[in-house]
């Protein structure tokens, strides 16, 4: 293929990580945004989600749609919940301190992560798409005759992996009504802004933050259902995802969601570009490094304004 | 006796029971305690910015693996032989402590945690994407004739663990030392109220960094040691997972005492031993006694028995 | 001879002129106060001169150096000491250990000496028989107390105190008062205070603040009959 393809093809591939990403992430900014905690174990919920996609598609061993779908419903509901419960047992109990939020989160990363280990076993396990039909792409040609179509071999996706694309963009405005135009969204606003202040007229903050750990959760859940058919279920696959999304929520700037969605674009894009023409771990080495340089350098962000 | 001679019988009786132990214990479980007494200078050097200065690093196996890589490559393509070797490997500690206590310093609280994940993660992967001399994953298994000083062959057990515990004795006191002494003490002060120690006229960030310098250069000591008496090096030693340990060891052993970590290192390291005969995910071990530390005993081993028992427990 | 002085010091927090153009001058060995309503800039105003917050302009000049440029530990190194307006001790250390840790940055690593000073202080704050105790669990008289023997073991030149008797009792003032005219002896001291019967009896002069300005400045009585700091500040009490 020539480098225009090429390049055409990296970018496809890099929205469906960045749209993947962008779901994970706002999950990750939801929380510190309203809690002020960094959940370290955000990246296993990530797992769990796919895991449990597995676990739902193959019991049920029902025709894939219907299974996928119960999955994409279920799943993020599921790890939702041990989430909340998380929360309520763990993170409350330390006040939300978030140096010992930090620790206690790493603990819970092994604990789920293992638990998995030994349940779920060490193999990668795969989920049947829906519905999967290649379409080939075209690309122009500056010919003799002028532009002209052509249809690289090579060049080509799946209706699956556009529809992931979408569905992402779709779960996005739905969270964005969700917190600007329901009862939801303007209560655990009021929280983020002052806890003591929700707590005063009588907004149970406790269940709040209960329940935005768990949706932070599932939004990294849902994430890893729609990514599982193209990834593999695997113990392990939490890392890059976590890590992903902290360099997207801190380049953002922590807790503001418009500046991940689009640090998740970014970086999504990007990764697909350097992780095609350059070593993969070259592309992580200069996206800790950035992540590293943005918090010493400007705390608020690529995208923030600075507090001065 | 006051509280110094105290502190100084105790540190000499622990010194005393190690040298017992050799004889004591199967050569099974002196072989353990060799590696325990190492990785317990990595987690002095790590209690030292975290339990007394206050300043939670999510990174030390960088500093860890700047020692272990330090010796080793050079033992491995220098052909040089192990005292320079243990110079280059401390030189490199001490150079990549100053960078990133200069650089980290900068943030505090959770961004500070966060810059020290991140430079470790890229210290972790820079390993990797080197592969072509560390050898990545795989790793570098030092050679049986590299690993001698001045003619004592350190690969035999009981030369192992006697290096071992000479070293670890001489960090002990240092540690204990450095604690008491004005610098240990305003380090504490940092800990306990920042701008407080600031308004008392100390140079509060003069102090973090020479603080970081002394906890990597440690974490550097010890990582080269490990290569040493152990003769590998590999890129899971820089790992999160290696930044994760320390922490858990000076959490569970106690936080800003002296003793704590050598306590949370042994117990750590038998619980992992004990575990991984019956499962491979021994790691589920480490997970529970960090949210149960967190949960329930934030001081540690130590901590609860300078609580209950021993009031001047350093 | 002046130990003190600031030429139009100024500091704006985004549109807020917390303090402007204050030029202050303060010699050696006097009891100063600084007194305004609340918000007059007075916290700024110290924190200018410790060196807590960086001036937005001006400039401030201690022992006839020019130390603008310089951060809070090196002005305090200089001999500021300062005590803070919401009490700020070490409070899981005994009280020996906080007299020691301000000593002990000024005297080094002299054992003897350190050990010294810091019972001398705990003897003249009376607090020597609390020498053990940790800081935390003390009433909040005696750790005002305490942050007090903090700056006096460091032998300070200057010594500036935040609102010392912000929340002590009747007979603690009382005490405070002698306590202060004590001090005056071995330094030169700053007072912000909300307390008027505290700043008459001890002040030798008075600066009053008002909208980041200097509003007045003059002997207790010259205060105590200007109308401008009466309509500004004593009137609304």
């Amino acid at each position: 293929m020539d480098f225009g393809p090429h390049l055409f093809l990296a970018l496809l591939e890099g929205s469906i990580t960045a749209a993947v990403l962008a779901l994970t992430a706002v999950g990750l900014s939801l929380v510190f945004g309203i809690m002020r905690v960094v959940n370290v174990a955000h990246g296993e919920f990530f797992m769990l989600g796919a895991v449990f996609a597995w676990w739902i598609t193959s019991m049920l061993g029902a025709h894939p749609v219907l299974g996928f779908v119960l999955a994409l419903l279920f799943a993020p509901l599921l790890v939702g919940l041990i989430a909340a419960t998380t929360d309520y047992l763990i993170l409350r109990r330390i006040n939300y301190n978030p140096e010992r939020t930090i620790v206690a989160t790493i603990g819970v990363l092994y604990i789920i992560q293992q638990l998995t280990l030994m349940t779920f076993g060490p193999e990668a396990r795969p989920v049947t798409a829906p519905f999967n039909k290649r379409i080939a792409l075209p690309w122009f040609e500056n010919g003799a005759d002028g532009f002209t179509l052509i249809w690289p071999w090579g060049l080509g996706t799946t209706t699956y992996k556009l529809a992931v694309i979408v569905a992402a963009v779709v779960i996005l405005l739905m969270l964005w009504l969700v917190l600007t135009r329901t009862k939801w969204g303007l209560i655990m606003r009021a929280t983020q802004l002052n806890s003591d202040m929700a707590t005063a007229h009588g907004i149970p903050v406790d269940k709040v933050y209960a329940m935005v750990f768990g949706l932070g959760a599932a939004l990294a859940a849902l994430g890893a259902v729609l990514v599982v058919p193209i990834q593999q279920a695997h113990y392990l696959m939490g890392a890059d995802p976590l890590l992903l999304s902290f360099i997207v929520v801190i380049i953002g700037g922590l807790g503001s969601l418009l500046g991940t969605v689009v640090a998740a674009v970014f970086i999504g894009l990007s990764d697909g570009i350097i992780s095609v023409f350059f070593s993969p771990t070259l592309a992580k080495i200069l996206a800790t490094l950035l992540v590293a340089f943005v918090l010493i350098f400007k705390p608020n962000g690529l995208f923030g304004k600075s507090a001065e | 006796m006051n509280q110094a001679s105290k502190s100084f019988a105790l540190h000499g009786l622990v010194a005393a029971l190690l040298v017992l132990l050799y004889w004591v214990l199967p050569e099974y479980h002196s072989g353990n305690l060799a590696r325990i007494l190492v990785l317990a200078i990595y987690a002095m050097g790590y209690n030292l910015l975290f339990g007394y200065t206050g300043l939670l690093s999510l990174g030390h196996a960088l500093f860890f693996a700047a020692g272990m890589y330090g010796l080793s490559l050079s033992l491995h393509w220098l052909d040089v032989s192990v005292v320079p070797a243990m110079l280059i490997a401390i030189a490199a500690s001490i150079a990549i402590s100053v960078c990133i206590g200069y650089l980290a310093l900068r943030t505090t609280g959770v961004a500070f945690m966060i810059v020290t994940l991140m430079f470790a993660q890229a210290g972790y992967l820079t390993a990797l994407y080197l592969g072509e001399y560390t050898r990545g994953d795989e790793g570098i298994v030092l050679k049986q004739a590299d690993r001698v000083l001045f003619n004592i062959d350190l690969t035999q057990p009981d030369t192992r663990y006697f290096f071992a515990l000479l070293i670890f004795t001489l960090c002990f006191f240092a540690i204990a030392y450095l604690v008491n002494s004005g610098f240990g003490r305003a380090l504490v002060a940092i800990r306990e109220n920042e701008e407080r120690a600031r308004m008392l006229g100390y140079n509060v960030q003069r102090l973090k960094l020479l603080a970081i310098i002394t906890s990597g250069t440690l974490s550097g000591l010890s990582g080269a040691c490990y290569a040493l008496l152990f003769g590998y090096a590999g890129a899971t030693f820089a790992s999160v997972q290696y930044s994760i340990f320390p922490l858990l060891w000076v959490l569970l052993g106690g936080a800003g005492t002296t003793i704590g970590p050598l306590l949370g290192c042994a117990f750590m390291f038998y619980l992992i031993d004990l575990s991984s005969q019956f499962t491979t995910a021994y790691m589920l071990i480490a997970g529970i006694c960090l949210v149960l530390l967190t949960l329930f005993a934030p001081h540690g081993l130590a901590g609860v028995i300078r609580k209950r028992f021993l009031p001047w427990l350093p | 001879m002046t130990l003190l002085s600031t030429v139009n010091l100024s500091k704006s927090f985004a549109a807020l002129n917390a303090v402007s153009n204050v030029n202050f001058e303060l010699p050696e060995g006097q009891i100063r106060a600084i007194i305004g309503p609340n918000g007059a800039g007075k916290s700024t105003f110290v924190s200018l001169l410790c060196g807590r917050i960086r001036a937005s302009s001006g400039q401030v000049f201690f022992n006839q150096q020019d130390v603008t440029a310089l951060p809070a530990h090196e002005r305090i190194a200089m001999g500021m000491a300062y005590t803070f307006q919401i009490t700020s001790v070490f409070s899981t250390l005994s009280v020996r250990e906080n007299v020691a840790l301000a000593a002990r940055r000024v005297i080094g690593s002299h054992r003897q000496q350190v050990n010294e000073r810091v019972e001398t202080t705990l003897e003249q704050l009376n607090l020597h028989n609390k020498a053990n105790d940790i800081a935390g669990d003390m009433s909040y008289g005696h750790q005002r107390l305490l942050e007090i023997a903090m700056g006096v073991a460091q032998q300070p030149k200057l010594f500036i105190l935040d609102e010392p008797t912000q929340g002590l009792a009747e007979d603690e003032i009382e005490a405070f008062n002698k306590l202060i005219k004590q001090l005056a002896k071995q330094a030169t001291i700053l007072l912000i205070e909300h307390n008027m019967n505290v700043v008459m009896a001890c002040a030798d002069y008075i600066t009053v603040l008002d909208m980041g300005l200097v509003l007045a400045e003059g002997t207790p009585a010259e205060i105590r009959n200007n109308d401008a700091v009466q309509a500004a500040y004593l009137g609304t009490q």
